[in-house]
């Protein structure tokens, strides 16, 4: 059974494209056979994230313009034979693409692969809709911040009005220290607010940048506490039930001391 | 509670946080813009001031949360503080 699941958010840089690369890596790492699109046309990243930028010959449009066979613009990862992206174009638009389009390209790609991950541009405008349009789940990507949770509010109300129901959050770039001494929300404020199932929950960590830099997602990283995360993320979308990450590291002397004068809970 | 927060007196900016998305996602949910909202006002005046005389400097309207005994926790609500100061001798 194929799964089409696109990766959103509605603001930018919240971690769309880190999210789409680590799930597609991490499912690939479990042995599925998994493809990720690239739908931010125009402004492509998920190429760089994965490393893969100087093997792109043919694009997402060339695909759907038929100007070259599918299986030409599918580039093969570095690490796992059974990962694929199909990068997007970076000099087009979004309106180079319907949403019937792509998703009569989603129902082709599901007859041969396992599960397809869609990275989705911010906004909520046609490059939304293109991205969705194939979509059979969708993971709503946030951070901690009215202004990204305000955007992915808007974004769960339009994923449900388009028959996506039941959208899951990763809620990405937690600081424990913050969270600690009440600077930044917590999982249960977000999910209090936004009233919908959490599906991970991805610490604020210094490996997503170094990964980044080097075009390595960090779910290969064992070391990494992100890492770690997005491994567990992609084991909840196999279905398996792996239990949240404890963010709680209690390093400082002064939580420890804090601790010792805590009263009741 | 610990004893440090017993201490401080300000609330923490997460508190800060919450208060505010919670009221930015109530405007945007029900999709009220204050333009509406002011309209809104305006209607309310006029009819209510066909029965009584009310204060408008010290009318208060604005679009709130309510808890629900549903399963959906919060709804909007329309909160309406309208002090009255004579009411009018209508004609039936």
């Amino acid at each position: 059974m194929s799964e089409v699941i696109v990766i959103t958010s509605g603001k930018g840089g919240v971690g769309k494209t880190t999210t789409s690369a680590n799930l597609g890596t991490g499912l690939a790492m479990a042995g599925k056979k998994v493809v990720m699109i690239d739908a931010d046309i125009g402004l492509r990243n998920l190429d760089v994230i994965m490393g893969l930028e100087n093997r792109i010959v043919y694009d997402l449009i060339d695909v759907i313009e038929g100007n070259c066979r599918l299986k030409q613009a599918l580039i093969r990862d570095k690490r796992y034979d059974n990962l694929f992206l199909l990068p997007a174009a970076q000099t087009r638009d979004k309106e180079a693409i319907s949403p019937e389009q792509m998703n009569k390209l989603c129902e082709t790609l599901k007859e041969e692969y396992d599960y397809i991950i869609i990275d989705c541009p911010a906004g909520i405008e046609q490059g939304f809709k293109n991205a969705i349009a194939g979509a059979d789940r969708a993971i709503v990507v946030t951070t901690p911040e009215v202004s990204a949770v305000r955007d992915a509010d808007r974004i769960i109300g339009l994923l449900e009005a388009n028959e996506l129901k039941n959208p899951m959050l990763i809620l990405n770039r937690i600081r424990v220290d913050m969270v600690k001494r009440g600077d930044m929300m917590a999982m249960d404020d977000v999910t209090e607010i936004l009233a919908i199932d959490i599906i991970g929950i991805v610490p604020d960590d210094e490996s997503i940048v170094i990964s980044a830099n080097k075009g390595e997602p960090s779910v290969t990283d064992l070391s990494s506490k992100a890492g770690e995360a997005y491994r567990n993320i992609s084991q909840r979308v196999l279905g398996n039930n792996v239990p949240l990450m404890d963010l709680d590291f209690d390093k400082g002397i002064l939580s420890k001391f804090k601790k010792l004068f805590k009263l009741g809970s | 509670m610990d004893l440090f927060s017993f201490f401080s007196r300000k609330p923490s900016s997460k508190d800060v946080a919450k208060d505010r998305l919670k009221l930015v996602l109530i405007h945007d949910r029900v999709n009220c813009s204050t333009q509406v909202l002011e309209m809104l006002k305006t209607d309310i005046i006029r009819v209510i001031s066909n029965y009584m005389e009310i204060d408008e400097e010290e009318l208060d309207i604005q679009i709130t949360q309510t808890e629900t005994d549903g399963t959906n926790g919060s709804v909007p609500m329309l909160y309406a503080n309208i002090p009255i100061k004579s009411m009018r001798k209508v004609q039936m």
